[in-house]
């Protein structure tokens, strides 16, 4: 199964509550994957560059590591260790540097971006949105997941969102058929999978038709064409918030759209405590069409 | 009147309450409220009650009812009224995907869109929808009515038994062994009936009628070669 929220804000006034809301609407989609959850959140610009980290020994792993990366860029940086995550405020240009610092230490890194932050883990929604206080978080538009596997292992690495590109994340419920062969292609245009998930093979393929030059409308067409199975995909990137579902459309998938938000539930209940809920229209995404909204 | 409220009550109690509803029962007229998208809503009835949901539902609202009138004032999720055997379910919003599937009996309104799937495998129901329906609806259906005010999606009917189709608007495509059939004055007869029980704003000649060209019943030897 799996569950999926979305929530992609047009008016300030509810950036405050943005975790609050996805967070309710998480834990309410628990029953449909209770293997492991995770949340990209879309925050404050600030001119620098973000990097979320993780580790399993977040003890010893992030002591230190403010001053080691200090002297390996030659420039100030910020540790805001939550948990086994860590969110890392860089100067800008400075990603690819941090990167390979973070591949020498084995420091896994969750995704990059001027205004995203990814956390994801093992665990129910409920205690993993605990752990990383994901209530508190603020923003203009956030996507989760609450996982059931089938494709890969339940680890850290294997929990949606995944993130494969600067401020892009994405998150699907179903399973992908053509995903091995994908992989070759991807591997060789340089978008190669960090994992044996299906779901990275989708993330990956949407940041390189990005890459290329396409808007997220037409990467997300792309999808209907190059990817073969059972999706509904929710997309996140710096500005923009998209929703496709494979031809057939098995996968459940709900929207909703008042003048104060666009949401995205795998099913209603997740949607029936937004504020006013009651007066937005609701609707279910027609199979094979791309839904997307950019600010 | 009596009113259930599921920000109190646990959903176990509520349908055993309803279920508990014998045939001769007093209680007869039953309120929902707040459904909040709550599956398995008000199933295995089987009395004749009438159970007004106040909101939207979760998967499998209604399913297996017998006898009672369910009428849910929001949008219904998947599988409502699913293998529903007699009785009544109304859907003032829409349906989401397999709506009515493998309905033995009775009949199922559903007042907006119902998605993909909508009479999958009917037995014997009769669904009428007065917006649009999705693709592959009314797949293996083997008997009963599926009436479509507005549009039909793609694969209409596919590997159709003897289920009866009637569609008002444009059908995107057939589905094997589909066909459209001359509407007879018995079919107009049958379409008149549940055009007025359902309270469709609907005359049955604007339909067309659809049905099994019956080709797949039987192996063809010409078809070896496929196997």
């Amino acid at each position: 199964m799996c569950g999926i929220v979305g929530l992609f804000l047009k008016t300030e006034d509810l950036h405050p509550r943005l975790g609050d809301l996805l967070t309710d609407m998480l834990i309410t989609l628990t029953d449909r994957g209770p293997d492991s959850a995770g949340i990209a959140i879309y925050g404050d610009v600030d001119g620098g560059l973000k990097m979320t980290v993780q580790s399993d020994t977040p003890a010893q792993t992030f002591a230190g590591l403010q001053d080691a990366l200090e002297t390996a860029l030659g420039q100030k940086v910020e540790v805001r260790v939550i948990d086994t995550h860590a969110v890392l405020s860089l100067p800008a240009g400075s990603g690819a540097a941090a990167q390979a610092f973070m591949a020498d230490r084995g420091i896994r890194v969750m995704g990059t971006g001027e205004c995203m932050e990814i956390f994801k883990e093992v665990g129910l929604p409920r205690d993993v949105a605990a752990r990383f206080g994901l209530r508190q978080m603020a923003g203009s538009h956030g996507i989760g997941h609450t996982r059931m596997a089938t494709e890969s292992a339940v680890t850290t690495l294997g929990a949606h969102p995944f993130s494969t590109g600067d401020d892009q994340c994405l998150v699907h419920n179903g399973s992908l058929s053509n995903h091995n062969a994908m992989r070759r292609v991807l591997t060789a245009k340089g978008f190669a999978p960090k994992t044996q998930n299906d779901t990275e093979v989708a993330a990956c393929y949407i940041s390189s038709r990005l890459a290329e030059g396409a808007s997220l409308g037409a990467a997300l067409e792309g999808t209907l064409q190059d990817l073969d199975g059972f999706f509904t995909f929710v997309v996140g990137t710096k500005t923009g918030f998209g929703v496709v579902r494979d031809p057939v459309a098995c996968k459940p998938a709900v929207m909703a759209e008042t003048e104060d938000y666009v949401a995205f539930g795998s099913e209603y209940r997740a949607l029936a405590t937004l504020p006013g809920i009651e007066t937005a229209r609701v609707w279910e995404p027609e199979p094979a069409t791309v839904y997307f909204w950019e600010r | 009147m009596q009113t259930i409220d599921m920000a109190t009550t646990p959903l176990r109690d509520l349908n055993a309450k309803l279920q508990a509803q014998a045939g001769q029962t007093n209680q007869t007229q039953w309120e929902i409220a707040n459904p909040k998208g709550a599956h398995a809503i008000a199933v295995g009835l089987d009395a004749p009650i009438e159970v007004t949901v106040k909101g939207s539902t979760g998967y499998y609202c209604a399913g297996m009812n017998k006898l009672a009138t369910v009428k849910v004032t929001g949008s219904a999720g998947p599988g409502v009224a699913e293998n529903m055997m007699s009785g009544t379910v109304v859907i003032e919003g829409d349906a989401s995907q397999y709506a009515g599937a493998t309905g033995q009996g009775g009949l199922l309104v559903i007042k907006g869109n119902a998605s993909s799937r909508c009479g999958i495998s009917m037995k014997g129901i009769d669904i009428v929808v007065f917006g649009n329906i999705g693709h592959m609806s009314a797949f293996m259906a083997q008997s009963g009515n599926l009436v479509v005010l507005g549009n039909a999606g793609e694969a209409l009917g596919d590997s159709l038994y003897e289920a009866r189709l009637f569609v008002r608007g444009s059908v995107k495509s057939l589905g094997a062994d589909c066909i459209e059939k001359e509407m007879r004055p018995e079919h107009i007869a049958i379409l008149q009936d549940l055009l007025d029980r359902s309270g469709a704003p609907a005359k049955p000649q604007e339909f067309r009628r659809y049905g099994s060209a019956r080709t797949l019943y039987n192996f063809h030897v010409d078809n070896a070669a496929a196997y």
